[in-house]
């Protein structure tokens, strides 16, 4: 099966290409030391030529350059959001198999705990982990992970109670396959395509979520940039230095809608029968 | 002759309600037996009973289910798990459905071989050959959904049988197919138990398909066997009064129009209004006191055939 691929479609991917080279390759495409600060060069608009060197987007208010730190930014920001997804999408999806394969007290203990998680508000749990743990950087990935898998688990879970009950189920039950390839290869790759959906969409909040911490200042810590302490650092010279906010805004708004348009035509690849039609 | 399949006595219950009552039956290799009854008289339940897959809610209240002469019952989880697909196989009613859409035909096939299907593949070929698919060579790396019912069908046939199982468990193979492809099906089933050697159990609703290729048949009504024996000596003279109607609602095509087809007044009776007598006393045109209150086992009445009846003299 060929993936369909519209001029759209393309330009999104590629969008969301460069910025993860972006991340990647953030030591060897700045321009420079995104932590070093220079006090005569606060705040220069974007585009200052001073001293035979560009700051294409202008600089900080510590005079540091804004381009070099949107790019390593993007790194902590790309990096927290794929480590904390895949971490509640292995978790969260691994008990929800479980629960509507297994059903019974297995499932009724998971999906309180899952209820129970939901109805404590995310940003909360956030902060009250940090709170425990200390900020940072690993911290985050932890309390992201360990806070995100109920949605994971809830499509996991109806999923699974839907296609246990499918024919080709039973028919691979009769040809003798054990519980754990019954799981795995028949169940698994047909409740993905929701689950992808989910991650996607959780990939943009998880990127959002990160921000949001480290603008309240408790993920990463300063002097290391992410878009959110970018943001945080530049609210209070939003009227004299509107860049501080816009760039790191931007990436921040560019990416999530890329990833959740992605997220819809992956959608439609998983599923096969979507892709013939 | 040795018996593939030995069914004695088995009875399954849903909440207390006996569904599949009694039932026994036998069936030796090359042979094709079919079951024939109303739907929800309780054929699929016996077929998941031999599998030993029961849904949750159905117990085995007694009875013995032996695979050449082993007790299934006794088996270990794993044990039963290993004869599926190599010893024992079963297809369905709506093959589409009996296939994971994401697999392709050939993974769905080695599976049964508990195999990857690079290590099998050349068998997988021969085996979708043998089945009757054109093109094997394309198909194994096709999706369900770019196959026709009837091939996927033939698809399932091929899985259940590149295992090489003694026993075929065919549950309404043909009844989700047009008329041109069930003959197909059914000649290929009856081809490949000959070749093979392999034990047929044939479920269905319909005595045409029992005609074209069992070689007994087991007629069921309301979790009871009726009445069973040869095919051709059942049809000619059956000596049950739940056969001699069935066998009289055949649409024929030479014969009347279909609003006069003979129809068996009333219903099949719930698992919660069985009586303590015949199952079908409340239909029967020869229902007599004794019918409502004892129930009739299965005599033996000669020539290999056994009727569940009180009256049956009066059918000669
Ligand atoms: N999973 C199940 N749960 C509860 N009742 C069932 C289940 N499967 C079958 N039954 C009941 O058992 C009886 C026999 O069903 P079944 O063996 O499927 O009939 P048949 O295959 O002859 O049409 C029916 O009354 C049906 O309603
Ligand atoms: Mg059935």
């Amino acid at each position: 099966m060929k993936p369909r691929m519209t001029i759209g479609m393309a330009i999104v991917l590629a969008l969301l290409a460069a910025f993860a080279i972006a991340a990647i390759a953030a030591p060897l495409l700045a321009p420079f030391d995104p932590l070093r600060q220079s006090l005569l060069l606060r705040l220069k608009p974007p585009g200052s030529l001073l001293g035979g060197r560009s700051f294409l987007l202008g600089t900080d208010d510590l005079g540091r350059d804004l381009l070099s730190r949107v790019l390593f930014g993007a790194r902590a920001s790309l990096l927290v959001a794929v480590v904390a997804v895949v971490l509640s999408l292995v978790v969260g999806t691994t008990l929800g198999l479980l629960a509507g394969w297994l059903r019974g007290w297995v499932a009724t203990v998971v999906m309180r705990l899952v209820d129970t998680m939901l109805s404590i508000p995310a940003i909360l749990l956030a902060v009250l982990t940090v709170a425990v743990l200390g900020p940072g950087l690993l911290n985050l990935v932890v309390v992201l992970g360990l806070t995100r898998w109920p949605r994971y688990t809830r499509v996991a879970y109806a999923q699974t109670l839907q296609v246990a009950e499918l024919p080709y189920i039973r028919a691979a039950e009769m040809a003798g396959c054990g519980t754990a390839r019954v799981m795995w290869r028949h169940i698994l790759p047909n409740i993905a395509g929701p689950l992808m959906v989910v991650a996607t969409s959780e990939f943009g909040l998880m990127i959002l979520f990160e921000a949001g911490l480290s603008f309240l200042g408790l993920g990463i810590q300063p002097p290391y940039p992410s878009w959110g302490s970018i943001m945080a650092g530049g609210r209070q010279y939003i009227e004299r230095a509107w860049w501080l906010t816009v760039f790191p805004g931007a990436c921040l708004f560019a990416v999530v809608f890329c990833i959740n348009v992605a997220g819809d035509w992956l959608r439609d690849q998983v599923d096969p029968r979507a892709a013939s039609r | 002759m040795s018996q593939v399949l030995a069914i004695e006595n088995l009875s399954l219950s849903i909440a207390g309600a006996r569904v599949v009552d009694g039932v026994s039956l036998s069936v030796a290799a090359g042979e094709v037996m079919a079951i024939v009854g109303e739907s929800g008289c309780g054929k699929s339940l016996t077929a998941a009973a031999v599998m030993r897959l029961l849904p949750p809610a159905v117990r085995q209240e007694a009875g013995s289910i032996r695979l050449a002469g082993v007790d299934i019952a006794r088996l270990r989880e794993s044990e039963v798990r290993g004869l599926r697909g190599r010893r024992m196989s079963m297809i369905f009613q709506e093959p589409q459905a009996a296939l994971d859409p994401l697999s392709t035909v050939g993974t769905h096939i080695a599976q049964s071989l508990r195999q990857p299907l690079h290590r099998v593949r050349a068998e997988v070929l021969r085996m979708l050959d043998e089945v009757g698919i054109s093109d094997p060579a394309r198909r194994i790396d096709q999706h369900p959904f770019e196959l026709s019912g009837g091939m996927c069908q033939r698809v399932m046939i091929a899985s259940a049988l590149i295992g090489r199982p003694e026993l075929l468990l065919a549950d309404e193979p043909t009844t989700a197919l047009d008329v041109t492809i069930q003959a197909q099906i059914l000649d290929l089933l009856r081809k490949l138990a000959r070749e093979r050697g392999t034990a047929i159990v044939l479920i269905t609703h319909d005595m045409g398909v029992v005609a074209d290729i069992a070689d007994r048949v087991a007629v069921m009504y309301a979790g009871r066997i009726a009445e069973t024996g040869p095919v051709d000596a059942l049809f000619a003279a059956p000596r049950h009064p739940y056969t001699a109607l069935l066998l009289a609602s055949i649409p024929r095509l030479t014969d009347v129009p279909k609003s006069v087809l003979a129809v068996i007044p009333g219903r099949v009776p719930g698992a919660a209004e069985f009586g303590p007598g015949c199952r079908f006393a409340g239909r029967c045109p020869l229902t007599e006191p004794r019918c409502e209150a004892e129930p009739p086992p299965l005599a033996p009445i000669g020539d290999g055939r056994a009727t569940a009846c009180w009256r049956w003299e009066q059918m000669v």
